[in-house]
């Protein structure tokens, strides 16, 4: 554990695809936030931030999910999720509550805490004394999320930049939807294919070795096509690489 | 037109084996973007100004009523007549009297997007009248007998050979591949001698102006002043929340439009149209109709999708929206295609066959960010879905799956013991093949659970940190 004591208490939330599909991105996030000085904390109550609910229109159990996190996360300095997606569902919490302002008031003070991780560490802490290692060529997927809403775009290449070893190669269209988009990859999974070869093809064009991204859910969806197609480009979640901790990438054997 | 839309999939399914239409929408896609983008950079602070549109379009829709009371006297004041429809029906008869009364024979169009939305064309043809569409895009789907894919674009899914084709059918001219500037040469020669004919030209109007009664519209081919000068009679056909209050805010839409839908500082012909004939005019129509449709508009303007009503028909949400390039404008199956129109279809033909529309759709925001008048589309799509979840148009393994996931999710102790034995007893590496899955690995591998849950692991450390300290 962390010798840190007078760092700020942060509530991390691993979202409830890396606590099941890849939790070394939650351990890589609780070593960048112990490298930064901060006390981190997973409290137990914590779930699903409710999103899939939220965009599929089922709002008694967003609202449920909601509340569930903003217990779970109260008495926390700062909140921290390694998915834009997730820390903006955070941010629109609020929005949930129109009629039960008290609600509205506990949903506001965790939306005003909450962060995106990379965006947390540079925004936030000021802080990009990374110290890995990842030698090999690497492209950088801005998820939409994280990109626009949050903001998300200077500070993982900022982080990144402090890889040795690492080249970042930037693709084209880096910015465009990788076809996840929650629920409408298995809704419309012909549609959602199409987006993802686009996706990969402008991956295929830079020669990177390596895709990473600071969300999960576009990461299942690139790296499950790449290995349908026998691509050996492999995927990793950007606090992954910033904390030295890769393996053979997601979907990879190594455990 | 009769709507398709509940036949999405299978038409997203078609459109993205088309590989003309294929090659046709990548062309299209790059261009647009490009454009606009190279517009924008050129113009000093275009986020202001699609504050100031937005702002003029909020106005304006607060004081409605108003604004077409003022447009309405200025219209009759200047000589001409203005028409209330409250729906389609009402819009296709007000259009018909007025033809039947000046004895027309045959009509001439500028492209008109309500026009596509009351479906006059099938109604004047049926009452014996010849329609000739003046836009090329629109002149060549109509030759195909096709609805428009793009909203300023009409043919964009069509190839130069497929126009080459309809060309040689329709006008008996040779079948071989051809360039552009032949080809409308072509269709110019043809359409000169049907507008010199014409009994009748109908046009849209992009924006209308209460303060003078005026018609903005903006074209590229000059096809717009033509049919608006030459025939006898002009009738604009435009939605209520068209209106705009001064000359000075059409001008600030007008810069907003042409950078949004083309990249262009301006399009090409911008006219101004204010009544019909006076007397010391040498050109110009002697009667001039203004029919106002509402079909639906003034319901929206009192619920919560009054923001849908800004939008001003420049199809940059269709250029940046990935499902759109992906599958083009007819798998929507109505007239508005794209992120406006999977918002204004549910509006228009209500939200029954119309399910996939919102969820057809990643919320990947972009369509948001290029909105001239900063329409959150993203947030008024999911906003329908809530609408479909609620009035149970959303039902069966959906329904029940999302209901089963949260009733875990709000139990986070049997949710964590049960996702910690999913991830000890799954297979290690990336699944070919999972059971019950709609869709995900047809194309695609699932990347499997490692064993143990991040929660289980933590707390194993936790246990093994204390026991040690």
């Amino acid at each position: 554990m962390s010798v840190n004591t007078g760092g700020p208490r942060v509530g991390l939330f691993v979202t409830c695809l890396v606590d099941l599909l890849r939790p070394n991105v939650g351990f890589a996030a609780v070593k960048l936030l112990e490298d930064a000085g901060c006390r981190v904390e997973v409290p137990g109550g914590l779930t699903c931030c409710g999103q899939p609910a939220y965009n599929s229109g089922d709002l008694t159990d967003a609202r449920a999910l909601a509340k569930q996190t903003i217990q779970a996360l109260e008495s926390c300095d700062y909140v921290v999720l390694p998915s834009g997606s997730c820390a903006g569902m955070l941010r629109l919490y609020p929005e949930l509550f129109a009629a039960e302002p008290a609600w509205q008031s506990r949903a506001q003070q965790l939306a005003e805490r909450s962060y995106e991780l990379t965006s947390f560490l540079v925004d936030v802490l000021h802080w990009d004394a990374v110290e890995a290692e990842f030698p090999a060529s690497a492209t950088y997927h801005d998820a939409c999320s994280g990109l626009r809403q949050l903001g998300v775009k200077r500070q993982p290449r900022q982080l990144l930049d402090k890889v040795s070893g690492l080249e970042l190669r930037e693709m084209r269209d880096t910015e465009v939807c990788c076809g996840f988009g929650g629920t409408f990859c298995v809704k419309y999974p012909d549609i959602s294919t199409r987006m993802v070869d686009d996706k990969i093809a402008n991956i295929a064009e830079t020669g990177a070795q390596a895709v990473l991204a600071g969300e999960l859910g576009c990461l299942l969806n690139i790296a499950g096509r790449l290995r349908r197609q026998g691509s050996p480009v492999r995927a990793y979640h950007v606090a992954e690489v910033l904390a030295g901790m890769t393996d053979d990438g997601i979907g990879g054997e190594e455990a | 037109m009769k709507s398709t839309a509940h036949l999405f999939t299978e038409q997203a399914r078609a459109a993205l084996a088309d590989d003309s239409l294929q090659a046709a929408l990548r062309r299209a896609k790059s261009g647009f973007i490009d454009k606009r983008a190279a517009a924008i950079a050129a113009f000093p602070d275009f986020d202001g100004l699609r504050e100031r549109g937005r702002r003029i379009k909020d106005h304006t829709l607060a004081h409605l009523d108003h604004y077409l009371e003022r447009f309405a006297d200025a219209v009759e004041a200047c000589g001409g007549h203005v028409h209330w429809a409250r729906d389609a029906d009402e819009a296709r008869r007000a259009v018909l009297d007025i033809c039947q009364r000046a004895q027309a024979r045959s009509v001439i169009k500028g492209k008109t997007m309500v026009g596509e939305e009351i479906g006059i064309n099938g109604a004047l043809e049926q009452a014996g009248l010849e329609v000739v569409e003046t836009d090329l895009g629109e002149y060549i789907i109509q030759l195909a007998k096709e609805p428009p894919s793009h909203i300023i674009a009409p043919a964009v899914h069509k190839t130069r050979a497929q126009i080459c084709q309809l060309f040689a059918e329709h006008h008996g001219s040779t079948a071989a591949l051809r360039e552009a500037p032949e080809l409308v040469a072509e269709a110019r020669a043809i359409l000169r001698e049907k507008f010199l004919a014409a009994d009748v030209g109908i046009t849209g109007g992009n924006f209308l102006v209460a303060e003078t009664g005026t018609v903005v519209l903006v074209t590229n081919e000059g096809n717009g002043d033509l049919s608006l000068t030459l025939p006898r009679v002009h009738i604009v056909l435009a939605g209520i929340e068209k209106l705009v209050p001064t000359l000075d805010d059409a001008a600030t839409m007008v810069r907003l439009l042409a950078r949004s839908a083309t990249g262009q500082e301006i399009s090409t012909y911008t006219t101004f149209v204010t009544g019909p004939r006076r007397a010391n005019e040498p050109e110009g129509p002697d009667e001039y109709h203004v029919v106002l449709l509402d079909n639906g508009r003034a319901r929206m303007l009192a619920d919560e999708f009054r923001e849908m009503l800004r939008c001003i028909r420049c199809g940059a949400c269709l250029n940046h929206c990935p499902v759109y390039s992906a599958i083009g404008g007819h798998a929507y199956g109505w007239v508005y295609p794209g992120p406006m129109g999977s918002v204004l279809t549910p509006q228009f033909i209500g939200l029954d066959g119309t399910k996939d529309l919102p969820n057809a759709c990643t919320l990947n925001g972009r369509c948001q960010d290029v909105c001239p008048v900063k329409i959150p589309l993203p947030g008024l799509l999911r906003r329908l879905r809530d609408l479909q979840f609620e009035r149970r148009i959303i039902r069966g393994p959906q329904r029940w799956a999302l209901r089963l996931w949260g009733w875990v999710a709000r139990r986070p102790r049997l949710y964590h013991r049960l996702t910690a034995l999913a991830a000890r007893f799954a297979p290690r590496g990336a699944a070919r093949r999972l059971p019950l899955d709609p869709g995900w690995t047809r194309s695609r591998d699932f990347p499997l659970p490692k064993g143990r849950t991040f929660q289980s692991a933590w707390q194993e450390r936790q246990r093994q940190e204390n026991g040690h300290g």
